[in-house]
């Protein structure tokens, strides 16, 4: 297996990469940008270009002790330090520390005349010389375009930049060139011709007053990368890009069973709950208890000291805490205690990218064991159901993928199909638990059935769901001719099947009786018979013996005659029989 | 080629009392260094009316100069004094361009008195 792997390795060297260090980038890149080389990333104006190369070097810098230039030919270095201090980044203790290197670098047209040929060896020797100082392993030419705007020959500068990125290659550098986008080129100048190793693309798109910020990844020379448009996001702490959906379907699975916090849920799936690092669905009609349910879940792995993160885009946190004490579920204690936490958003705060990348930090910074989104639906508000699918999608994965096991209630309408969770993830749930409303006999009642739930036995039953201030209480059914019977019509088929059942008890030590007295009737006649029966053999025996007797003395007297009559043989043939 | 060289180009003419100070900043002794030098040598000789001045700047002896005084392109000729500060780019071949853009005198009486 480990040879296998290797083999194609060894067709020549591989593509070394230098990672990046920004969130999510890595794995788009399956290991950040190529080594020594230059990368083109592009954009539109206020795509975030520089911040992407700043956050570049400022990890290098932080996290892989790789130091870096930023060559910056339209913001200054005090400008640049004030922009990004915003994400937490300090410039002025990364310059002071020799870790980086700001050089501002400014063409003013109107001050230049053009007199003959010229170079850029001034540009050469300035980035040399800044590499040399701190030893840096990263550049950064932020945006090297406005020298097309400062210098008038384009012919020159061509030919220089492409001497350039040359010159940054053979020098090792793993460089970043930002592009500002032209009208339907990647780079205003065709920069893409000259660095094309690898080019990241930069958007900023508005949908339904949304904005999503994308990147993708155009070209990667010499390696695989993920080509979708993954979004991104520049939040406190950096830019964050997340991966859409992880590349393949290979989670890690366990066969750690964890409890529902409803044991009588827990006997359903086959006596033990879900699986760890399944994702669990929970749909049902407006007040059927899809909160209390999870909140039970939650409780459950509170008790066993797990972490949990509930996401509620509904109702506040406080307001969950309160109403879920109604049903004897105290969820403040665990807040308190830390295991617990609530992110309570409205759903239109923000697209459905900032939600998942908010999702997604929290989930990073706390690492929770078990998750809960009250309810998903809400996020429709956010995004077009495709939208959230995919989003969903992507979460789910993510879960997955950290053996987070999570659980998404979901609102369905009522009189609308039923079985059908309104964002279609059903096919993403592992166990898919069904509430709903049973109306019977003017009163509702709350059901709970489980519609599927992937790799167990699980029961097959509608169980009535009752939330007592307890907890909740799952019980059995009656299903009879006329449905399934809840509620206080259950209580009183209860009563009735009790009625039955005495006066069947009764019937039955009635027939008993009877049934005793034939039968002590009977035993009497079968003596009376047995009686006669030995009397009747008494006699036999006394008639045999008196029959033998006479046969005897029969036998004797012809003898005697015998005797007399001398007749020798007969007295032979008529012995005794 | 490095070092400073005080041209005294006119012959004292009754000078105005100012000394341009003229900064040309090269990378080496390139082609386009010396026809640079050359060529400014020529142009102050044939303005006379003024005194030079002129430093020249190996950057690549000096780095942090070119960082300080923002020099991209290779020759640059900056004009440091009088003010406004200008800056010629390129091996100064195209004289024209060089006194527009060093503000001196228009190109109109062109040279006859030749060094």
């Amino acid at each position: 297996m480990a040879q296998a792997e290797k083999r194609p390795r060894s067709f020549g060297p591989h593509l070394e990469k230098a990672l990046t260090g920004i969130n999510g980038l890595d794995e788009v890149t399956f290991g950040g940008l190529p080594k020594g080389r230059p990368t083109l990333v592009c954009g539109a104006a206020g795509c975030g270009k520089t911040l992407f190369a700043m956050e570049f070097l400022v990890r290098g810098a932080t996290q892989f002790n790789e130091p870096g230039v930023f060559m910056s030919f339209e913001e200054t270095a005090d400008e640049l330090t004030k922009n990004v201090s915003s994400l937490g980044f300090d410039l002025n203790h990364l310059v002071a520390s020799k870790l980086l290197l700001i050089d501002h670098v400014r063409v003013e047209r109107s001050e230049i005349e053009e007199t003959g040929e010229y170079d850029l060896d001034g540009l050469f020797i300035r980035l040399e010389h800044a590499i040399n100082s701190i030893g840096a392993k990263r550049v950064v030419l932020d945006t090297v375009e406005s020298l097309f705007a400062g210098l008038p020959n384009p012919m020159i500068l061509r030919a220089e930049l492409r001497r350039l990125f040359r010159w940054l290659k053979d020098k090792g550098m793993t460089a970043i060139i930002t592009g500002e986008k032209g009208d339907n080129t990647l780079t205003r100048h065709g920069l893409e011709e000259y660095v094309s190793d690898c080019v990241i693309f930069l958007d900023h798109r508005v949908t339904d007053q949304l904005s999503t910020r994308r990147l993708r990844i155009v070209k990667y020379r010499g390696s695989t990368h993920g080509t979708n448009e993954y979004p991104f996001l520049i939040e406190e702490k950096g830019i964050s890009v997340l991966p859409i959906t992880s590349i393949g379907l290979n989670h890690p699975v366990t066969t750690q069973r964890i409890s529902t916090g409803i044991p009588r849920l827990d006997t359903m799936l086959g006596g033990k709950g879900y699986f760890r690092g399944s994702s669990i669905l929970l749909s049902g009609t407006a007040g059927t208890g899809k909160t209390s349910v999870a909140a039970s879940f939650i409780d459950a792995a509170c008790r066993r000291k797990e972490r949990c993160i509930f996401f509620a885009f509904e109702e506040s946190s406080a307001q969950i805490i309160r109403n879920m004490r109604s049903v004897g579920v105290d969820l403040e204690p665990w807040v308190t205690k830390g295991l617990l936490r609530f992110h309570a958003e409205r759903p239109s705060v923000y697209g459905l990218e900032t939600h998942l990348l908010t999702m997604h930090k929290a989930l990073n910074e706390f690492k929770p064991a078990v998750v809960v989104v009250d309810p998903i639906t809400n996020l429709i508000s956010a995004g077009n159901p495709i939208d959230v699918k995919s989003m969903l999608t992507r979460l789910i994965d993510f879960l997955k993928m950290n053996q987070i096991t999570t659980m998404f209630t979901t609102l369905t309408s009522a009189g609308g199909p039923l079985e059908q969770s309104e964002v279609g993830i059903s096919s993403l749930a592992d166990v898919w638990l069904f509430l709903r409303d049973i109306e019977i006999g003017g009163e509702r009642n709350r059901g709970m059935y489980i519609l599927k739930s992937r790799g167990m036995a699980h029961s097959n039953q509608i169980r009535e769901f009752v939330l007592t201030d307890k907890g909740i209480d799952l019980l059995d059914v009656y299903v009879g001719p006329s449905g399934v019977l809840t509620g206080s019509a259950r209580l009183a088929q209860e009563a009735q099947e009790k009625g039955t059942e005495l006066a069947q008890q009764q019937e039955i030590e009635l027939k008993k009786r009877n049934l005793d007295s034939k039968r002590k009737a009977l035993e009497a006649q079968m003596a009376a018979l047995h009686a006669e029966l030995e009397a009747g053999s008494a006699e036999m025996k006394r008639i045999s013996e008196q029959e033998k007797e006479r046969q005897k003395r029969g036998f004797e007297d012809r003898k005697a005659i015998a005797l007399i009559r001398k007749a020798d043989h007969e007295s032979k043939r008529g012995g005794p029989k | 080629m490095k070092g400073k060289s005080v041209l005294n180009a006119g012959k004292v003419k009754k000078p105005p009392g100012e000394i341009w100070d003229l900064k040309l900043y090269v990378a080496n002794r390139t082609l386009k260094s010396v026809a640079a030098f050359t060529n400014l040598t020529r142009i102050c000789h044939e303005h006379p009316e003024h005194k030079y001045h002129i430093s020249v700047i190996d950057i690549e002896k000096s780095p942090q100069l070119a960082k300080r005084n923002d020099i991209v392109a290779i020759p640059t000729l900056v004009k440091t004094f009088p003010l406004p500060m200008r800056r010629v780019v390129g091996d100064l071949s195209n004289t024209g361009r060089v006194l527009a853009g060093l503000a001196l005198h228009p190109m109109i009486k062109t040279d006859i008195r030749v060094t």
